[in-house]
């Protein structure tokens, strides 16, 4: 406490306001629709090593999987492999690939990581309490929360593909992206449909953040929330890959998670995306309002 | 006691409000969530009918047929009728592949029959335990016999009739099978609708093909083929084909089925192949469970190498099989059971089915056939699929479209007849999860109407001419595919590996990288020359296998569908004159990818064929220096748009959403609560209470009340309630019954009062990863309130962190975060400020400072209010104090009122003495002895003056203060909890 010194001064504090000027009884210059506004919890969220290493790891990985091509085996374009081959046919296969590494796992966790963490680490931190002392409603933190975890899930989202396309039409060119089917189509084409993935992608995750949110709200422990929902999607997986389950199976949220894989052929059959973004919005809805829900009658204790 | 008088008359006590909104946001909550469930359960509408099927009643039947030439062989025939649960009801005649019997097609029997056709199941003469022998669908036996079927069919009562004796009846069949229904359509106008699959148009040109031609190929369809006479003997298949004839086990139509589009997972796939026998549910179906009894040596004489075929059908074999040549009896014979001979008298509208994987039967002679039907005015639909003899038979899609196709035609549904058309199955190269299949439909076949033409593209080849030479006894030779490799799942994806040419053998041809992604659909053509080589071994004759691949950026070949062309070139001059030949190749659905290229291989032996013996030099050449590839543009088959279910399920989801979050709006926007007597009250406490479920109760009844000015202590040992209270002040916890009311304004969470109040409760809550300046700036920017009113830089003044402000909080010892913290709680200059333990970590000076800091602070006219458990630090600090235990209110007042007064104590070396001396005083009241405390009321007199009297009565006094009535009675609080 060296640098704190001593010798304190008092600064002059001018008297309180005679008559608070608001209707509902806040203080000056106190309004519930200006607290914690987006870009306040950008800053406070963007500055976090957590976010920025996330972040940072997505927009590596195309980089990794370009690494790893390079040095595995050099016999590309065996056309009875997996996608695997089908990556280096071109920058945009590279892309579809890389979605197709991460879209099971990795996106999963980086979601679940965003919304798992926003309110349960502010509890750990007690930040939480002065934070709703300020004071931010609680539905009204709990959406900026939401909101702000949704921008950066959105832009890890959108960064994974971007990177990756640099990279993959800097590696493998600008040829046609040639789907699972068997069909090629131009570069504008491909970038457009892998742009419907993302977008599908994004919508398919919801059920995650909301998952992740409501674990968020209900512990102090971040590490617990963002694992819970990750446990889940785990879960889910495993029991889709049961096929004794039957139709059953399409009632998992995980169930339609490859189903943006539709959107690489020539017509889109957009069954299954419709599909899979009922279900996802379906889980979504039910979790996020049992979240919002769950924080407006909790008693903060943390 | 002065406490009872402070628990203060004018304060309203307010009731506890009736609390019926809990209840009702709870009813809500509940309702939205099972709106939420209930459209989660629309689900439900997306899942197919997956109910149990309803069980199919069969009926086993011996049908006596009289057929032959002159009409006077008994036959009689083994069938199973399959009864829909509704009936009368349009019949379907369901013929069994080759070496296959009704057995093997009991499941699509039962599948039709689900669907609502009556089905005729039967095993033709010389197959199963039908009596008779073998005579390759000829006209005056199998389809003699299959038309007294029909016979039979229409005195059914189960079956719908056209007419007498006309029953409305559909015809399928795989294979041999689906010949047989082309040649009953062709023979008998009773047939209303077939679905041939996988099968022949030219007996001849399947089991002797010939795929060059001297002449032009003047067909303009995809995949026509050159159909040449005097070809190559297909060995491989034809000996396969004998066999199971002869054994009658076995059976050469694939069990596994073909994928589709839309499958995911292979192991979905293989479920309920084809031919699976359904024994043991008592049906009336014993003994069909056992392989088709083979009659090795038939009752009716001729040799055992014969089996159940008729004595001319196998001397046909015979004779074909040792020479490699069909003689002209042999291909008569062939002839006359081949649909290509009445193609031209069907008039039921055809589905015809081929596999892309077929070996046997290629693209080609359902080409043929659709080419004849189509010329003749008939109705005909081309489907090619991904199985065939090596691939597979067709999937449950394609089954049902074959259902589709005889529910239209047989009017069993409504809705538009399916009528021309050609669909082809694309199979991708790559696959994510098993095989991955994409539908092509075109709105007409090719070549099939006068203006219509199949779209060819010309691919340039490139090789010189090359010499190659047949090996005597024609081995090695080359390997293109395996025939009966289509029993093992896959193997069809084998053969395309498998491709091997002997060196020496082959002339090659190479095409130039393709630059885009080319979809050949049909039978390439290419025109070469071949020549004799002077000089060398030949026989005026030349037989080629002609082959095209697809050949990777690496160099890997693949054969697709594992086909290759037969030619046989005769008239070669001696001298080395090249003759000319148009080759048909087999028919394909193949893209090829951008990077690859073509690759045209003609070698002179192949495995699946009867190879000349002789050896011979060949020379051969491209005569057109390109191949012709075949396109079929069309469209995808779309997945019918977006589901009508999960599209309404979206909708309900978001409107639930959208309708929950107004709710919750309106209802917060009606939660204000005043009091507007209590404007100017800081804080009011009353009845408040808090306990949990478990029985603890934290705060009981607690009620006081804060006027401007004050700093209030709120004092109790650790665990009094002290934290609660201010938690609930802060909105946190909500209490169990009771109210706080701020400035008038009753708390709750997120209340607007709340931020008139500036608070620091239990820990600091820091951003760890800001610096400690950040951490402020950003929590007063989460406020929203102008910067201006922040007052940071006095915030930062009395936290008196000097250049640590700068540093990472995370790195902060305990002082400084309480100190920040404290400073946080002062932003804005709060009208109430509280603070729940300030000095804890604080060293002594800094004690000391923040006490002038909050005497400062409400001094301004704003209210401060600290809670504690040392009594020292309250007294020290505050003007008022509120004693807490156990979560009740066991004392309140001003720290004058209970530490000062009249009553003074003095440390004394003889307190016996003192007490004397202090008695003798003038108007000294009480004096009480405690060890060597002597307590006294001085009534007015000032300490001093008694200090003076002790000294004079020869007393040491070591200390003389106000007598702690208060910290009796706190120490005493304490002991008891440390009792505990």
């Amino acid at each position: 406490m060296s640098e704190a010194g001593t010798a304190y001064t008092l600064p002059e504090l001018p008297g309180p306001v005679a008559e608070p000027p608001n209707p509902d009884g806040s203080a000056t210059g106190y309004r519930a629709r200006h607290t914690l506004r987006l870009r306040v919890e950008l800053a406070r969220q963007l500055r976090r090593r957590r976010t920025q290493l996330t972040l940072g790891f997505l927009a590596l990985l195309p980089f990794l999987l370009l690494l790893a091509f390079e040095l595995g085996s050099d016999e590309r374009n065996r056309r009875s492999g997996g996608l695997v081959d089908l990556a280096t046919a071109s920058g945009t296969n590279f892309v579809s690939f890389a979605l197709f590494a991460s879209a099971n796992f990795l996106l999963v966790v980086v979601v679940a990581l965003f919304f798992g963490d926003t309110v349960a680490s502010e509890a750990s931190w007690s930040s939480l309490k002065y934070l709703l002392a300020v004071p931010v409603p609680r539905h009204r933190l709990l959406r900026q929360k939401a909101v702000v975890s949704g921008l950066l899930s959105l832009l890890g989202l959108v960064l994974l593909p971007l990177v990756a396309l640099g990279v993959g039409v800097a590696w493998y060119g600008l040829g046609e992206l040639v789907t699972p089917a068997g069909e090629a189509m131009s570069l504008g084409a491909g970038v457009g449909r892998l742009a419907l993935a993302v977008g599908y992608l994004a919508l398919h995750l919801t059920w995650v953040a909301g998952l992740a949110l409501l674990l968020s709200v209900s512990t102090d422990a971040p590490l617990g929330a963002v694992g819970g929902a990750v446990l889940a999607s785990i879960l889910s997986q495993i029991l889709d890959s049961i096929t004794a389950l039957g139709d059953l199976r399409q009632y998992l949220p995980t169930h339609y998670t490859l189903a943006w894989a539709d959107l690489l052929t020539t017509d889109v059959d957009w069954g299954d995306m419709t599909r899979g973004v009922f279900s996802a919005l379906a889980y979504a809805a039910v979790f996020g309002l049992l979240a919002f829900r769950r924080f407006a009658t909790k008693d903060i204790t943390s | 006691m002065r406490q009872d008088g402070f628990r203060s008359p004018n304060v309203a006590v307010v009731p506890p409000p009736p609390r019926r909104r809990r209840p009702r946001r709870r009813r809500l909550a509940v309702l939205a969530l099972v709106v939420a469930l209930l459209a989660l359960a629309g689900i439900v509408g997306w899942s197919p009918d997956d109910a149990e099927p309803a069980p199919i009643a069969t009926r086993d039947v011996q049908i006596d047929v009289v057929d032959g030439p002159a009409k006077d062989q008994r036959v009689q025939i083994d069938a199973t009728f399959y009864l829909p649960e509704r009936v009368p009801a349009p019949a379907v005649l369901i013929a069994h592949g080759f070496g296959g019997s009704k057995d093997s097609v009991a499941d699509d029997a039962r599948e039709l029959a689900r669907r609502g056709f009556v089905a005729l199941a039967y095993s033709a003469r010389g197959f199963g335990r039908s009596t008779g022998q073998i005579a390759l669908n000829s006209p005056d036996y199998e389809v003699a016999d299959a038309q007294q079927l029909l016979d039979w069919l229409a005195r059914q009562p189960e079956v719908t009739t056209d007419g007498p004796g006309d029953p409305r009846v559909g015809v399928t069949g795989a294979s041999y099978g689906g010949a047989l229904a082309l040649l009953l359509a062709g023979t008998d106008r009773r047939v209303d609708a077939i679905a041939p699959v996988m099968t022949y148009n030219d007996l001849v040109q399947a089991l002797v093909p010939n795929a060059g031609t001297n002449g032009q190929v003047t067909a303009r369809t995809p995949a026509a083929g050159a159909f040449a006479a005097d070809g190559v003997f297909k060995r491989g298949w034809a000996g396969v084909f004998f066999s199971a004839g002869l054994a009658g086990g076995g059976g050469t139509v694939p069990r596994h089925e073909a994928p589709e589009p839309g499958q995911r997972t292979p192991d979905d796939s293989n479920t309920g192949g084809t031919g699976v026998p359904q024994g043991g549910s008592g049906d009336g179906q014993d003994g069909g469970d056992r392989p088709a009894a083979p009659s090795a040596l038939p009752s009716t004489s001729g040799p055992a190498t014969c089996g159940r075929f008729r004595p001319e059908v196998c001397q046909a074999y015979v004779e074909v099989a040792t020479t490699g040549r069909a003689s002209p009896a042999a291909v008569e014979l062939l002839r006359r059971s081949s649909p290509a001979t009445v193609t031209d008298r069907i008039h039921a509208p055809t589905l015809l089915v081929q596999g892309e994987q077929d070996t046997l039967f290629g693209l080609d002679q359902a080409d043929a056939t659709a080419r004849q039907i189509a010329a003749a005015g008939g109705t005909v639909k081309v489907v090619w699929y991904t199985g065939g003899h090596d691939g597979g038979a067709p999937g449950p899609a394609l089954r049902g479209q074959i259902g589709d196709w005889f529910g239209a035609y047989l009017g069993r549904q409504d809705g538009d007849e399916p009528g021309n058309g050609f669909e082809y199955a694309v199979q991708g190269a790559l696959r994510t999860r098993g095989p991955s299949v994409r539908t092509v439909v075109s709105p007409a076949y090719p070549g099939l109407e006068e203006s219509s033409d199949t779209e060819r593209r010309s691919l340039r080849l490139s090789g010189p001419a090359q010499v190659v030479l047949s090996p005597p006894g024609g081995n090695p030779a080359a390997i293109s595919s395996l025939p009966g490799l289509s029993a093992v799942p896959g193997g069809a994806g084998l053969t395309g590996g498998l491709a091997l040419d002997p060196p020496g053998q082959a002339a090659t041809f190479t095409s130039d990288t393709l630059e885009s992604q080319l979809l050949v659909t049909g039978a390439p053509q290419v025109r070469l020359r071949v020549s004799a080589v002077p000089g060398q071994p030949h026989h005026g004759e030349a037989v080629l296998f002609v082959k095209l691949y697809d050949v990777g950026p690496d160099g890997r070949r693949t054969l697709p569908g594992g086909g290759v062309a037969p030619v046989r070139v005769t008239g070669l001059p001696a001298d080395g004159t090249p003759v000319e030949v148009t080759v048909t190749l087999p028919g394909i659905v193949r893209p090829v990818e951008s990077g690859h290229r073509l690759q045209l291989v003609a070698t002179t032996t192949d495995e699946g064929y009867a190879n000349p013996v002789e050896p011979a030099v060949h020379r051969v050449e491209l005569a057109d220096d390109a191949v012709s590839v075949p396109l079929v543009p069309g469209r995808r088959a779309s997945g019918g748009g977006l589901p009508a279910g999960p599209v309404f399920g979206i909708a309900t989801v978001v409107v639930v959403v959208a309708l929950v979050s107004l709710g919750a709006a309106v209802r917060r926007r009606y939660s204000d609560d005043v009091d507007k007597d209590l404007a100017d009250v800081p804080l009011v406490i009353s009845e408040l209470t808090k306990s949990y479920p478990g029985g603890l109760t934290a705060v009981d009844e607690l009620s006081f009340r804060v006027e401007r000015g004050q700093v209030l202590g709120l004092l109790g040992p650790n665990g009094a309630g002290k934290t609660t209270t201010l938690r609930m002040l802060m909105g946190l916890v909500r209490p169990t019954s009771g109210e706080i009311r701020v400035f008038g304004r009753r708390v709750s969470p997120g209340a607007p009062v709340l931020s008139r109040i500036g608070s620091f409760v239990e820990r600091s809550g820091f951003l760890p990863h800001l610096t400690g300046a950040d951490n402020l700036r950003l929590y007063w920017a989460a406020t929203g309130r102008p910067a201006e009113q922040a007052r940071v830089d006095e915030a930062l003044e009395i936290a008196g962190l000097g250049k640590a402000v700068r540093r990472k909080v995370g790195t902060y010892s305990q002082g400084m975060r309480q100190r920040l913290a404290i400073a946080q709680a002062m932003l804005g200059l709060p009208d109430l400020l509280v603070l729940d333990e300030p000095t804890n970590g604080l060293d002594p000076p800094q004690i000391h400072h923040m006490r002038e800091v909050l005497r400062r602070y409400a001094a301004t006219g704003r209210t401060v209010l600290v809670s504690s458990h040392l009594l020292a630090e309250v007294e020290q600090t505050c003007t008022h104090v509120v004693v807490m235990h156990h979560g009740r209110l066991v004392a309140a007042g001003a720290v004058g009122d209970l530490v000062g007064g009249d009553e003074a104590t003095f440390r004394v070396d003889d307190a016996e003495r003192a007490a004397g001396a202090l008695r003798e005083l003038a108007g000294v009241g009480e004096v009480t002895v405690d060890g060597e405390v002597v307590h006294a009321n001085l009534a007015g007199l000032s300490r001093s003056a008694a200090v003076a009297a002790l000294v004079g009565a020869g007393v040491a006094v070591e200390q003389a203060g106000p007598r702690r009535r208060l910290e009796d009675t706190f120490l005493q609080l304490v002991g008891e909890e440390a009792v505990e």
